[in-house]
C-alpha cells in the first residue's frame, strides 16, 4: 500500500483537519501574548508615565489622540477631561481589571472547588443544600446581586473582589462537582479507597487533579466575566472608590464629553473587549485541546 | 407531567422566599443606620430616634423579618424614603417598561440567533461558521455598558437619528433594545449551533436521510425539533444575563425602567426602593425560568409523559 | 491493483432478476490519524427474492458498505473513490446523491441497529411512520395514518389503534423494530438493507424480528442484505453470505456451503470459535491475534498474521476470490491454501 493516491476527497478533509489543529496552538499561544501584553502594559506603562490619578493638568484637557503636549512627548490615545494622558490612565484601569480580574477569580475558584468537591464527594444534604444555594443565588441575575452588595458593603477594592466572588462561585462549584460525580467511581478511585486512604487524601489527592482541565476551562471564561462586571460596576459607581482609575470608571466619565472628546469612553471599551475576547479565545481553544465534551454556549 | 409541573412550581416558590430573604438580609447588614441616613447629617438622637421607630427598626429582627415577609408578598415594600410614595407604585410604574424592553430584546435575539445558529451547524467549520463563531465571541465580550454609549454615540449624537435618553417616543426603544439584545443574540446563537450539531450525529436523523427525505425536511423538521429543547431551556437560565444586562443599559439611555429606578435608589440609598426592585427583578427572572421550564416538560414526550 | 470480482458463472448475471450489483466499491475515511481505507474493493450481487447475510467484526466494513450504497457515508469524512453500486442498471456511485436520495424508501431500504437512537423521540409513531406517504407520495394527513396503522398490524404490534399515537421511548425495543420495519417497507421497496437489526435485541425477540422479516420476504419478493456479526442469527434466513475482514470479502456462498465447509481460515476461525451446545465443557477456539489496524494493514493478505495456514505467498501477494479447484459453483474465498483449509475441515 505505498503508491501514492490521488488528492481524493479524504486527504483533502485529513489536510484541513491537520490546518485546524495547527489553529488550535495559534489560538492558544495569540491569546497568551496579548494577555501578556496588557499586564507588562499594566506595570509598566503607568510608572513609565508617572502616572497620578490625582494630578491635573487644566491647559492639556481633552486633547485628541496623537496630540502634542507641552513635554514634548505624544498622546497616543489623546487626554481626559482633567488632562491626563489616556493611554497610562487605561493601563492603570488595566491594572484595576487584572488585580480584581485574578483576585476574584482565585478567592470564588478556591471557596467553588472546595464547595463543589465536598458536595460531590459527600453527597447528601450537604450536597442537597449547597445545590438550593446555588439555585436561589442563580435566581439574581449576577450584576443584580452585585450591584445589592456593594451598595451595601461601599466602595473599596477589596469590597469589589468580594462581591465578585460571591457572584461568581456557582460556576465552580458546579462543574467541580460533575467532575466529581463523574469519576467518583472509577477504578482508582476505588483502589485509593481500598488502600485506607482518608476521605481528605481522596477529595484533594485523588479527584482533584482530575478536576483541574474542567476548572481551567471554566477559569479562563470566567476571567472575562468578571473583567466585565468589575468593569460594568464601576461604570454604574457601585464598584471602586472615586481614587482608583478603573476602565469602567474612564468610561463613565467619558460620556459627559460623548461627541467633543469620544476617545475617553471609546478606547478603554476596545482595550476590555480585547482582553476580553483573548481569555475568551484561549478557553475556547484549552477547552478544544484538553475536552471536547465540554463544549457549550 | 402533573408530577413535574407540581415540582417546578414548589421550586419557583421555594426559590422566590430565598430571593425575598436574602435581600432581607443583605439590606440588613448595611453598616450604617438607615435611620441616621435619612434624618440626615443634622438630625437630633431624638429625631433619629422617631425614624427609627416609624421605620420599624426597634423590632427585634425576627418580627421585622415576617412583617417584611408578609408585606412581601402582599407586594408592600414600605414607602420610598426619598420619594415619600409607597415603593411598590414606583415599581410598578416602571416595570411595563422594562419588560418591554425584555420582551423585544429577546424576541430580536431569537430572531435573528436561530438563522445564525442554523447556518453556522449546517456549514460546521467553513468559512461561514467560523464569521457566525467569531462574531459571536466578539460580541459576548464587548462591555454591555460600553456598547449602548458607543451606539448612543454613533446615532444619537452623531447622526441624530434616535433620541438618547427617556421615552417619550417608540423610537427611544431602538438603541437600548439592540443594546440589550446583542449579547443574547451571541449566547443563542452558539448555543443553537451547538445544539443542532450535537443532534445531527443522532441515529433518527440517519433514519431521516434513509426514508429519502430532503435535506431541508431533515434539518428543520427532525433535527430542530430536537435541538430546541435544550436551547429552551438554556434561554431560560441565560434570561438572567438579558436582565442584568437591561439593568445597565436603562441606565445607560436613562430609560425609565425598574433597572435605573434600582441603581438610583442604591446611590441614594433608599433601602425600601432598592428592596422593591430587587425582589421584582428577581421574581420576574424566577417566572421566566418557570415558564421554560414547563414548556420544556411539555416538548419533550419522554418527559411530558414519563411513567 | 484490487481483487477483481468473481463474476457467477452463469450468464444470468446481467439479467433483471439481480437488484444489486455491487463492483469493485472502494471506500475512504480521512481520520485524524491518516486515510482509512474502508472498503478495499468489495464485490457482491443481490437477487430479487434473496437473502444476503454480509458477516464480520467491527471494523470489517459491513456497516459502512450499507451506508455506501445508499449515500448515507458521513461527510465529509467518508467518501467512495472507486467501483460501481448498479442497482437495478443503474450505478448509484455516478448518480448526485439527490437522486440516489430518491431511490432510498421507495426502492432501497434500510433499518438501523438501534432502534431507540434510530426514531426521532419527539414525534409519535405514527407520524414517523406515515412520514414516507405524506412526504414522498403526497398523500393526505387521513390516509397517510390509516396506511401506517395498517403497515403497524402488519408487523405486529399489539393495539395499534390506540399505541399509534405514542412515542417511541413508551416501546420496548422488539417494538421499537418492528416499528422501523414498518417505516422501511412502507413504500414497498425492493430492496431492505437491515444494518445489524437484532444486535440490541434479547435472543428471543430477535428470532422473532428475524421471522417478521422472513415473512415479509416471503409476502413481497424483496431482496434482502443483512448485516451481522452472528452467523447463527441469519442463518435461517438468509440463503447466501459474504464474508468481510478488513474491508474485503473473503469468502461468499451459500449459507449451507460456507457454514458446513468454509473455504477461507478466517470463515473457518469464526466459524468453530461459536459455543456449540454439543460441546460443552470443552475449551473454546478463538482466532488469534487481533483485528486489523486499518491504518497499517498487512501486506498481502490481511489474515496472515492470525491464519494457521498462512504460507510466504500469502504475505506478499493480496489473494483474488477464486472458487477452490473441484468445489461447487458460487463458493468463492479469497485465499491462496482454499484447498488445505477445506480438507482440514
Amino acid at each position: 500500500m505505498t503508491a501514492a493516491l490521488p488528492p481524493t476527497i479524504a486527504i483533502q478533509t485529513m489536510q484541513r483537519a491537520k490546518r485546524a489543529r495547527r489553529a488550535v496552538t495559534v489560538r492558544i499561544v495569540t491569546p497568551i501574548i496579548v494577555i501578556a501584553l496588557f499586564v507588562v502594559g499594566a506595570i509598566f506603562v503607568p510608572l513609565l508615565y508617572g502616572f497620578d490619578p490625582l494630578h491635573t493638568e487644566v491647559l492639556q484637557r481633552l486633547l485628541p489622540p496623537g496630540s502634542e503636549l507641552q513635554d514634548g512627548s505624544t498622546a497616543i490615545f489623546g487626554t481626559d477631561q482633567v488632562g491626563q494622558d489616556l493611554f497610562a490612565q487605561m493601563m492603570m484601569g488595566a491594572r484595576v481589571s487584572l488585580t480584581v480580574g485574578i483576585s476574584s477569580l482565585l478567592v470564588a475558584g478556591a471557596l467553588g472547588v472546595i464547595l463543589g468537591l465536598f458536595a460531590g464527594y459527600f453527597g447528601g444534604w450537604l450536597d442537597n443544600t449547597l445545590m438550593r444555594i446555588a439555585d436561589v443565588q442563580l435566581a439574581f441575575p449576577g450584576i443584580l446581586l452585585a450591584i445589592l452588595l456593594s451598595a451595601v458593603l461601599g466602595s473599596s477594592l477589596w469590597n469589589v473582589i468580594v462581591v465578585i466572588s460571591i457572584t461568581n462561585w456557582v460556576v465552580f462549584a458546579r462543574v467541580t462537582r460533575s467532575q466529581v460525580l463523574a469519576l467518583r467511581n472509577r477504578e482508582y478511585v476505588e483502589s485509593a479507597r481500598t488502600l485506607g486512604a482518608s476521605s481528605w487524601h481522596i477529595i484533594f489527592r485523588t479527584l482533584f487533579p482530575g478536576c483541574l482541565a474542567p476548572i481551567l476551562v471554566v477559569a479562563t471564561v470566567e476571567f472575562g466575566h468578571v473583567v466585565l462586571l468589575e468593569a460594568a460596576l464601576s461604570f454604574l459607581g457601585v464598584g471602586v472608590p472615586l481614587g482608583i482609575p478603573s476602565l469602567g470608571t474612564t468610561i463613565h466619565n467619558g460620556t459627559a464629553y460623548l461627541v467633543s472628546a469620544w476617545w475617553i469612553s471609546v478606547l478603554p471599551g476596545i482595550a476590555l473587549a480585547a482582553l476580553v475576547l483573548a481569555t475568551g479565545v484561549l478557553g475556547d481553544a484549552l477547552r478544544d485541546r484538553f475536552d471536547p465534551t465540554l463544549r457549550s454556549a | 407531567m402533573l408530577g413535574y409541573t407540581v415540582r417546578r412550581l414548589l421550586l419557583a416558590v421555594f426559590v422566590l422566599w430565598g430571593v425575598v430573604t436574602v435581600v432581607f438580609l443583605i439590606v440588613r447588614l448595611i453598616p450604617a443606620d438607615p435611620a441616621v441616613l435619612v434624618g440626615g447629617m443634622d438630625a437630633t438622637p431624638e429625631q433619629v430616634e422617631a425614624i427609627r421607630h416609624q421605620m420599624g427598626l426597634d423590632k427585634p429582627l425576627i418580627v421585622q423579618y415576617f412583617g417584611y415577609l408578609v408585606g412581601a408578598f402582599a407586594g408592600d415594600f414600605g414607602t420610598s424614603y426619598t420619594q415619600g410614595v409607597p415603593a411598590m407604585s414606583l415599581v410598578a410604574r416602571a416595570l411595563p417598561n422594562t419588560a418591554i424592553l425584555a420582551v423585544l430584546a429577546c424576541s430580536l435575539a431569537l430572531i435573528v440567533s436561530f438563522p445564525l445558529g442554523l447556518l453556522a451547524a449546517l456549514k460546521v467549520n467553513r468559512p461561514a461558521d467560523r464569521a457566525v463563531t467569531t462574531m459571536s465571541l466578539l460580541t459576548q465580550s464587548l462591555p454591555g455598558f460600553w456598547v449602548g454609549v458607543v451606539l448612543m454615540l454613533i446615532f444619537s449624537r452623531l447622526l441624530q437619528w434616535l433620541p438618547s435618553a427617556g421615552l417619550d417616543t417608540p423610537d427611544a426603544l431602538v438603541l437600548p433594545v439592540i443594546t440589550v439584545a446583542l449579547p443574547f443574540i451571541a449566547i443563542l446563537t452558539r448555543m443553537t449551533r451547538s445544539g443542532l450539531l450535537e443532534v445531527v450525529g443522532e441515529g433518527y436523523i440517519a433514519t431521516a436521510r434513509a426514508k429519502g427525505l430532503s435535506e431541508r425536511i431533515v434539518i428543520f423538521v427532525h433535527a430542530t425539533r430536537n435541538a430546541m429543547i435544550p436551547v429552551i431551556t438554556l434561554v431560560g437560565l441565560e434570561f438572567g444575563t438579558l436582565l442584568g444586562g437591561a439593568v445597565i443599559t436603562e441606565t445607560v439611555f436613562s430609560f425609565p425602567g425598574v433597572g435605573r429606578l434600582l441603581v438610583d435608589s442604591i446611590l441614594v440609598r433608599d433601602y425600601n426602593l432598592v428592596q422593591a426592585c430587587v425582589v421584582i427583578i428577581a421574581a420576574g427572572f424566577v417566572l421566566v425560568n418557570l415558564i421554560v421550564d414547563l414548556l420544556y416538560g411539555y416538548l419533550d414526550p419522554r418527559v411530558r409523559l414519563a411513567k | 491493483m484490487m481483487s477483481t470480482p468473481h463474476r457467477r458463472n452463469d450468464a444470468a448475471a446481467e439479467t433483471d432478476d439481480v437488484l444489486l450489483s455491487v463492483q469493485d466499491l472502494q471506500v475512504e475515511f480521512a481520520t485524524s490519524a491518516g486515510v482509512v481505507r474502508a472498503l478495499d474493493g468489495v464485490s457482491f450481487d443481490v437477487r430479487a427474492g434473496e437473502t444476503l447475510a454480509i458477516l464480520g467484526e467491527s471494523g470489517s466494513g459491513k456497516s459502512v458498505t450499507a451506508q455506501a450504497i445508499m449515500a448515507l457515508l458521513p461527510k465529509p469524512a467518508g467518501s467512495i473513490v472507486g467501483g460501481q453500486v448498479r442497482y437495478r442498471g443503474t450505478d448509484l456511485v455516478a448518480e448526485p446523491v439527490s437522486r440516489v436520495r430518491e431511490l432510498c424508501a421507495t426502492e432501497i431500504a434500510m433499518i438501523f441497529q438501534d432502534p431507540l437512537s434510530s426514531l426521532n423521540p419527539v414525534f409519535r409513531i405514527g407520524y414517523q411512520v406515515a412520514e414516507p406517504f405524506r412526504r414522498r407520495l403526497g398523500m393526505g394527513k387521513r390516509e397517510a395514518w390509516a396506511r401506517a396503522l395498517e403497515l403497524l398490524k402488519r408487523v405486529g404490534i399489539p393495539d395499534a389503534e390506540t399505541r399509534i399515537r405514542d412515542y417511541p421511548h413508551q416501546f420496548s425495543g422488539g417494538q421499537r423494530q418492528r416499528i422501523m420495519i414498518a417505516m422501511a417497507i412502507a413504500l414497498e421497496p425492493r430492496l431492505l438493507i437491515g444494518d445489524e437489526p437484532t444486535t440490541a435485541l434479547d435472543v428471543t425477540v430477535q428470532k422473532q424480528v428475524m421471522d417478521l422479516l422472513a415473512d415479509l420476504q416471503a409476502e413481497t419478493g424483496m431482496g434482502m442484505i443483512l448485516i451481522s456479526h452472528d452467523l447463527g442469527v441469519v442463518a435461517d434466513v438468509a440463503q447466501r453470505a459474504a464474508i468481510m475482514y478488513a474491508g474485503r470479502i473473503v469468502e461468499t456462498g451459500s449459507i449451507r456451503g460456507i457454514y458446513d465447509t468454509p473455504a477461507h481460515p478466517y470463515s473457518q476461525g469464526l466459524l468453530s470459535s461459536i459455543p456449540s451446545n454439543t460441546a460443552i465443557g470443552e475449551r473454546l477456539t478463538p482466532i488469534v491475534g487481533s483485528p486489523p489496524n486499518l491504518l497499517a494493514l498487512p501486506t498481502g493478505c490481511s489474515f496472515h498474521p492470525r491464519c494457521p495456514f498462512a504460507t510466504e505467498v500469502c504475505r506478499t501477494t493480496v489473494p483474488v476470490l477464486r472458487q477452490p479447484d473441484g468445489w461447487e459453483p458460487g463458493h468463492v474465498a479469497a485465499c491462496h491454501r482454499s484447498e488445505e483449509v477445506l480438507t482440514h475441515a
